[in-house]
């Protein structure tokens, strides 16, 4: 099978989409002229003239008016350059985007995508590479997915462009140039968002994992492998809604759960799971949940502090070990 | 204007009474604005409103009899009692909704515009109205500049009523006119009496025009004053009672209508005093409607949250 950029892939999902409906559009900033600041969008304006806009940096008309544009019938996808910056834009995300379809009773439709280039990526510290996905999960209204590998990353923008509702989707910037097999598009299997899939099965423990944080979970499994140790590994892709029985149905079958993401631990998106699977499967667990995410600091610049904010598969191999 | 001072007046009542929950902000004395601006506007057009909505859904068509039922909370109205007096919207006729935020619509608006210029490709203008208070939102700066940089099809309405929720205009404000902002951003404004809805209309006409010419945004600054307190039920402790009786004795739209009649126009009082009759029957049919209509069944607050 063919293999290509998890960049290549957003593209192509990106060039479908828009020959296929001709509401929609993108905008953001330096996404025509540059064709993206990771070159996620290369090659898009010359093929949709008038439809790749260049956005003064203004991150609440970027969100706001794709808002807008999404209330007057069309269907955009805004760009957020760095997922950290949608802080200056929140209002739009959580009290317009949210908020439209439900307080006016089902009279608006807001099928946009808010695309959102996250993570580490050495030596961006504080406001230049942090996961902020947690934060959403917590407002009803918005779908915020993340996909791990360049196949899900176009199905699952696919999925996203032709959704109704408004989903954020998180791209991380070291997975950009990572290749992985995407079929041609005759084989595609669509993405329908709110599936997680059971990546690798066994039967000694779950990872769940979204994101980088599947390298986590991969490595993982297979140091834990060569030690005889099952390790079943579950990438969630949506973190909200979020499916929940598909990591009930594993943990059912393996009594223990690892949860493993780059973002901030406290308060992150997995905390969700762990607190599910102890209120609705803690008879499932012969064993505590180990949870793995970065301490509870700001993101620093010098490579020796940068690296303690990183969590490593030995992290997760000792503390499965601990458990069995 | 007949009906939104009806209107206003049976809610201002009925709020007073209990009968409706949360919170309301009258239009009283503005109501010129809205329904001159809207007089401009055709169906498919948009509007953004704001949280002292009423007179702006009105004036775009909205039914008077869902929109009473929606501020009564009730299941039969615009938006099946979710939304409620600050979150109003009526689609069908463009309406795209109140807004809780002070200063959200501005680039709500001017994306649709983005949206009907740039990507639909058909005429479609937007109007987004706000206050001198919202006036002074950051989100105001980046939607004027892209509307401007890119001549998008969107009139800014701001009414100058002159307080901020309790803060008057000039303690925050060292600009003389709003407007004068527009010249920053390279877009024309114009400044109207509020109270005149001829003169208001006059300028939108002109600015719709411009605007589905392909030649951009127009700032129209409409000179009011807020008569009611900043929400049913303020004390209104930060300013005298009888300077803004006074206020609204010498500019009152209404009852100064056939003073501002254009040169050539026919109109009487009696006429005015009809409309006036007609309105107030309308209003109190739709109070009528509102108590009539159930509260949302509970099978209905998982609804709508998402389309699919």
């Amino acid at each position: 099978m063919r293999k290509i950029t998890f960049s290549d892939a957003t593209r192509e999902a990106m060039a479908e989409e828009m020959e296929k409906y001709p509401e929609v559009f993108v905008m953001g900033e330096d996404i025509a002229r540059q064709g993206g600041i990771f070159g996620q969008f290369k090659g898009l304006p010359d093929e949709f003239p008038g439809r790749v806009i260049d956005t003064p940096i203004s991150e609440t008309f970027i969100v706001g008016g794709g808002v807008g544009a999404a209330l007057g019938g069309a269907r955009p996808v805004v760009d957020m350059h760095f997922a950290d910056f949608i802080g200056v834009c929140m209002d739009e995300v959580f009290n317009q985007m949210a908020k439209a379809r439900y307080m006016f009773g089902g009279q608006a439709k807001i099928p946009l995508v808010l695309r959102a280039p996250d993570g580490l990526a050495g030596g961006g510290a504080a406001q230049h590479s942090q996961s902020v996905e947690s934060w959403f999960i917590h407002i009803p209204g918005i779908k915020v997915v993340a996909p791990s590998n360049p196949y899900d990353a176009k199905m699952v923008l696919k999925a996203a462009i032709e959704c109704d509702d408004p989903v954020l989707y998180f791209e991380n910037k070291v997975l950009y140039k990572e290749s992985g097999e995407v079929p041609e598009k005759e084989d595609e299997v669509p993405y329908e968002i709110g599936k997680a899939r059971v990546e690798r099965e066994g039967k000694d423990v779950t990872i769940v994992s979204y994101s980088i944080g599947m390298k986590n979970a991969r490595a993982a499994a297979d140091l834990l492998a060569k030690d005889g140790i099952s390790a079943e590994v579950v990438d969630l892709i949506t973190l909200s809604p979020w499916d929940k029985e598909c990591v009930l149905n594993s943990v059912k079958k393996t009594h223990r759960l690892c949860l493993v993401s780059e973002c901030v631990k406290q308060g992150g998106a997995l905390a969700e799971v762990a607190a599910t699977v102890a209120e609705e499967g803690l008879e499932y667990l012969d064993a505590p949940i180990l949870r793995y995410g970065a301490p509870f600091t700001p993101i620093p610049f010098a490579p020796t502090l940068e690296k303690l904010y990183r969590v490593y598969p030995e992290d997760l191999v000792k503390g499965i070990k601990g458990v069995l | 204007m007949c009906t939104i001072r009806c209107f206003e007046e049976s809610v201002k009542k009925d709020f007073l009474n209990g009968e409706i929950p949360g919170f309301v902000h009258l239009y009283i004395g503005e109501e010129a604005i809205g329904t001159g601006i809207c007089g401009a506007l055709r169906d498919t057009d948009f509007i953004e409103s704001t949280h002292r909505g009423h007179g702006h859904c009105i004036a775009k068509g909205a039914d008077v009899n869902k929109m009473m039922a929606e501020i009564f909370g009730k299941k039969d109205g615009l938006c099946k009692g979710k939304g409620g007096s600050m979150h109003i919207a009526d689609f069908s006729v463009g309406m795209l909704g109140a807004n809780g935020v002070v200063g959200g619509g501005y680039n709500l608006a001017t994306g649709a515009a983005l949206a009907s210029k740039m990507i639909l490709k058909n005429d479609n203008v937007s109007v987004v109205f706000f206050g001198d208070g919202a006036s002074n939102r950051g989100t105001f700066h980046e939607a004027a500049n892209v509307a401007a940089a890119w001549k998008l099809p969107v009139i800014f309405v701001n009414e100058m009523n002159c307080w901020a929720s309790t803060t008057p205009y000039r303690t925050t404000t060292a600009v003389e006119n709003i407007s004068d902002r527009a010249l920053g951003y390279g877009m024309p404004r114009v400044i109207v009496d509020g109270q005149n809805v001829f003169e208001v209309y006059a300028a939108a006409c002109e600015a719709v025009e411009r605007a589905r010419r392909g030649e951009g945004p127009t700032f129209i600054e409409a000179k009011t004053y807020r008569i009611e307190g900043h929400f049913v039920g303020d004390p209104e402790k930060y300013r005298k009672k009888e300077e803004t009786m006074q206020i609204f004795h010498d500019t009152d739209p209404l009852t100064h209508f056939l003073d501002k009649l254009p040169a050539g126009v026919e109109f009487t009082q009696a006429e005015l005093d009809e409309i006036l009759a007609a309105a107030r029957a309308k209003v109190a049919a739709a109070k009528e409607y509102a108590v009539s209509c159930e509260y949302p069944d509970e099978s209905e607050y998982f609804k709508d949250v998402y389309v699919d």
